[in-house]
């Protein structure tokens, strides 16, 4: 118990690092746009395919799963709808993201702690924390949202397109089913929980790569704690989330 | 001058440094030696701020660290610059850019003006010209004159070298050695090097503090530590029959 006080303790302390004011504004912006590319631009590829192919996969489960002639087809179009908004395209592109982006970030930092290069930082005056993390939580704050929009629309469209291509609904029962009882406020709370998300994984993996002490061994530790860690707050949060916004 | 005044360091019931007191003086290179886990490199990172003292002061030119708080010790901090054990460059950057991060960061100079001062660091230190390579690419000597390179970038009072010739050949050590000095004396720097390698202490030396289970055991300059009769001393300087040997050769000789 007093282990789970000490790194709240610990976490709190190097958000308020981070949080204080940067060095100089200007380069920051160059870091950001630097970490928008590692941490968004580099995941695209990775995001679009899994929503394909999970918006696919929902798709063809759903019209499997309906064999009664009391439920209509255009249902196939609303389940696809509502599985990629409310769920997949934050809560699991999120925790894949963590175990992709989370152990890079936390080997990342970790490496450099160990090999002095945050020291360095340190004794120049330079506040590491901030340096290293604030640009990091600002880009995924900012490039989370996009990832999952993409998301969202690459598995509706493979949906419809896998839906119609093996006849198990035409493309007017999907439509219908897709704006069938459509509330746009689930947009909003899908989008404000990665928000959420990105800070979680950013700043949890760079709490855990910060704090690494040892050596190669220790960094490989570090990156699996923030996944594992990053994984049970993301859980909890988005029933939080759910909890608060959509009750 | 950097004064360090009866400090003390531990961790839980370690007591890891007791009540030491050491001068290090400007425009010399003061060495503290000391077997491993001695307490050397916790006292380095005491004086530079990377650990707190738990009792004692620590002043920069009078000026006292270890009542300042964070933000008023970065004054001072961009007075120092330090060589890393492992050099710790910044492993994204090139070489040109390690040298320049201090300057980007917290001087007001033009894009031209750095890229003069990072030309200037790097011909200091023989490395014109290896601009654009990453650490990954140069050898481990090199690796240690771009550490130089970057500490001496802010153009600092206060330079700290924590075991510079670790992992270097004998030659290459003497260069690095040689580098330290020099910079030393042309920049007038108060320079501290962490070591244990012998052939430096003797070679350039000005001050040598020697520290012996977290106590200041004997002090004073090369030419005195050929004559000391400090026997755990003399056991640490002068291990083998062979060394002892030298020893009494290099003491006939000064």
């Amino acid at each position: 118990m007093t282990n789970i006080y000490r790194h709240i303790g610990r976490y709190t302390l190097m958000l308020v690092n981070v949080f204080t004011r940067p060095e100089k504004r200007k380069l920051y912006r160059k870091l950001i746009i630097d970490e928008i590319d590692k941490i968004g631009i580099q995941s695209l590829g990775i995001v679009a395919l899994l929503a394909l192919f999970m918006g696919a996969v929902v798709t063809l489960q759903t019209a499997a799963n309906i064999d009664s002639g009391w439920i209509p087809k255009w249902t196939i179009g609303f389940t696809t709808r509502q599985t990629m908004i409310l769920e997949f395209s934050s809560t699991i592109v999120c925790l894949i993201l963590s175990g992709k982006v989370g152990s890079n970030i936390a080997s990342e930092i970790g490496t450099m702690r160990i090999t002095e290069q945050i020291d360095a930082m340190d004794i120049i005056g330079v506040n590491s924390a901030s340096y290293l993390v604030l640009p990091k939580i600002i880009a995924s704050i900012i490039i989370f949202p996009f990832l999952v929009i993409i998301a969202m629309a690459c598995g509706i469209t493979a949906g419809a397109l896998i839906g119609t291509s093996t006849g198990v609904i035409s493309l007017t029962d999907y439509e219908y089913g897709l704006t069938y009882s459509f509330e746009p406020f689930q947009v909003s709370y899908t989008l404000i929980k990665s928000v959420v998300f990105a800070f979680i994984i950013t700043s949890v993996s760079s709490y855990h790569g910060y704090y690494t002490k040892g050596g190669a061994l220790e960094v490989g530790q570090s990156s699996t704690r923030a996944v594992v860690y990053s994984i049970i707050l993301i859980m909890i949060s988005n029933y939080i989330l759910t909890q608060l916004l959509l009750l | 001058m950097i004064q360090v005044k009866d400090i003390s360091k531990s961790f839980e019931s370690n007591d890891v440094l007791k009540n030491i007191t050491i001068d290090f003086h400007p425009g010399k290179v003061n060495f503290i030696i000391g077997r491993s886990g001695s307490g050397k490199s916790v006292l380095t990172k005491c004086i530079v701020g990377l650990m707190e003292v738990n009792k004692g002061e620590i002043l920069f030119d009078g000026r006292n660290f270890t009542a300042m708080d964070r933000w008023d010790r970065r004054g001072i901090r961009q007075e120092m610059g330090m060589l890393f054990q492992g050099s710790a460059l910044f492993d994204s950057m090139t070489v040109e850019e390690n040298v320049m991060f201090p300057l980007k960061m917290y001087s007001n100079m033009t894009k031209q003006e750095m890229q003069a001062r990072v030309d200037f660091c790097l011909e200091r230190v023989n490395l014109s010209g290896k601009n654009k390579l990453f650490p990954s690419e140069i050898s481990g000597g090199m690796q240690k004159r771009t550490g130089i390179a970057r500490a001496i970038s802010m153009n600092p009072k206060y330079l700290f070298c924590d075991e510079p010739n670790s992992g270097l050949d004998p030659e290459t050590a003497i260069v690095i050695d040689n580098l330290i000095k020099e910079i030393t004396y042309e920049f007038n720097i108060t320079t501290v090097v962490v070591s244990h390698d012998m052939n430096s202490v003797i070679e350039i030396g000005d001050f040598i503090n020697f520290i012996y289970k977290g106590e200041m055991c004997w002090q004073g300059d090369r030419s005195q530590i050929l004559r000391s009769d400090n026997d755990i001393l003399n056991n640490f300087v002068f291990p083998s029959e062979f060394m002892k040997e030298i020893k009494d050769v290099l003491r006939r000789e000064r």
